[in-house]
């Protein structure tokens, strides 16, 4: 008779759910991703800072633009990271999408408010002022705010396994800000220049800065890919030592 | 439909009948509108100018203050588990407290505006205007406000992460609010006063949902 019980021969998303398989699969893929990680600052940096040219208007602050934009872009790549996981979570209440909701919430933060720190730092020499109150800046302040709104909720609770369903509920509701982030260039004519890059005629930004743009953009994916894999784990490690500390005060009162 | 209405009619008895809390939020909408002033200046033209941003700002708290009301009541005293076995679903059930909720929160705001007008020396147009904001914008905070009560329902120590999560939301809200209140051109203002109605509108007819799913998982 053939063996037909589902732990035989795992599905890929058994492999992928079950805490215990992810963390062997996903011990493997660690090293390797820092490994590219660092090779590709290596490169975008490189880029960055020798092989591009100066801008003939804003001359060395360009290069702000390559942490501004990768920064930015992860701002939302993260939101859009915790809307999928969030969904896993409600739907078909998947425990790795509460892992992963919950590991990159705190990684949107920072990369938001870095988006935030390196845009008002390139803002004071182009434009002449730290902040505007244009839509695209105040719609990413409203992102740092949802960030640290939804981290706030997940340390409110103890039930983690409650926490991450609500905490979906409201990435769910928060997602109607990425939209308002993605347009506000065109709704609201302001500071903040039209998209560029992604365009249906071609980018409109030349080849000797594009280039390391996208190294840079692809570093800095790759960088939160890996700290998204290293927080994973470590939140399933935090969790099996809490459960084992339950088990052991619990053995502990039963013995009393 | 029958369901609908006596849920309806049930808040606004719970609420009419426990009169201090209606009349607090009132007071507290005054205090704050009357509060500013003193910080700012007693600048004629200046609080003129700065009434719309006053009211929005007054209105805003008075209602952030009340939402925590909406759910915990029925939650701890088990309603909310008798609500899901009704035969009107959970949704439908989030929506009439939140229409009554409104009634009780948002019209009297509305109602004790002349208050502030006069302490702020409103201009008639810009009093209309104001009544036809709130009106219109005040419903979407209820909304907003919905959210952040049903998700942090459950919590004993929630009383803060709820306006962190409501507030962000809730900008839109102001910037159109206030954004009304432009003399100078009266199709921008036209404009912002449709789109609080359909932040409203929007707001209403999808929050029942999300409300009603964390609701459902606060009470597991």
């Amino acid at each position: 008779m053939a063996d037909t019980s589902p732990n035989a021969h795992p599905g890929w998303f058994t492999r992928i759910a079950h805490p215990g398989m992810f963390m062997g699969w996903s011990r493997h893929l660690v090293l390797p991703l820092v490994a590219i990680t660092v090779i590709a600052f290596g490169v975008g940096l490189y880029f960055s800072f020798l092989a591009s040219p100066a801008d003939y208007q804003m001359g060395d602050t360009v290069r702000m633009m390559y942490v501004h934009v990768p920064t930015a872009w992860l701002s939302q790549f993260c939101y859009a990271v915790m809307f999928a996981s969030a969904i896993g979570t409600l739907v078909w209440r998947h425990p790795m999408a509460d892992v992963s909701q919950k590991a990159a919430a705190p990684l949107g933060a920072a990369f938001t408010a870095l988006a935030l720190f390196t845009g008002s730092m390139w803002g004071r020499p182009t434009w002449g002022t730290f902040w505007e109150w244009d839509g695209r800046m105040t719609s990413t302040l409203v992102l740092l705010f949802i960030y640290l709104g939804i981290i706030a909720l997940w340390r409110a609770f103890d039930d983690q396994l409650k926490a991450a369903r609500i905490v979906a509920v409201v990435t769910l509701v928060g997602a109607v800000n990425i939209p308002v982030i993605k347009f506000s260039v065109d709704w609201w004519q302001t500071l903040h220049q039209p998209a560029s890059v992604f365009r249906m005629d071609g980018p409109t930004v030349d080849g000797s800065i594009l280039v390391p743009l996208l190294v840079m953009t692809l570093a800095f994916s790759l960088l939160f890919m890996t700290l998204h894999l290293v927080r994973m784990r470590t939140e399933i490690t935090r969790r099996r030592i809490r459960s084992l500390e339950l088990a052991q005060a619990r053995a502990a009162g039963g013995a009393a | 439909m029958r369901a609908f209405t006596a849920i309806i009619g049930r808040d606004l008895r719970l609420g009419l009948r426990q009169g201090g809390d209606l009349l607090t939020l009132v007071l507290f909408f005054v205090i704050v509108g009357v509060l500013l002033p003193f910080a700012v200046g007693p600048d004629r033209p200046l609080l003129a100018q700065l009434a719309p941003a006053i009211i929005w700002v007054a209105a805003l708290l008075a209602q952030l203050l009340s939402h925590d009301r909406l759910f915990r009541s029925d939650f701890e005293d088990g309603s909310l588990a008798l609500f899901r076995h009704a035969s009107l679903s959970l949704d439908g059930i989030v929506f009439a407290k939140l229409i009554a909720h409104w009634l009780l929160t948002g019209l009297p705001l509305v109602v004790a505006m002349p208050v502030l007008a006069l302490v702020l020396g409103l201009t008639a147009d810009n009093f209309w205007l104001a009544v036809l904001t709130l009106l219109a914008g005040t419903p979407a905070l209820t909304a907003f406000g919905a959210i952040g009560a049903a998700v942090t329902v459950g919590l004993k120590r929630g009383g803060l992460v709820a306006p962190v999560l409501v507030l962000p939301l809730s900008l839109p809200v102001l910037i159109f609010g206030t954004g009304a209140f432009d003399p100078t051109r009266v199709e921008a203002s036209t404009q912002a006063l449709l789109l609080l109605c359909a932040l409203s509108l929007v707001s209403m007819a999808l929050a029942p949902f999300a409300a009603a799913l964390a609701l459902k998982i606060s009470g597991e």
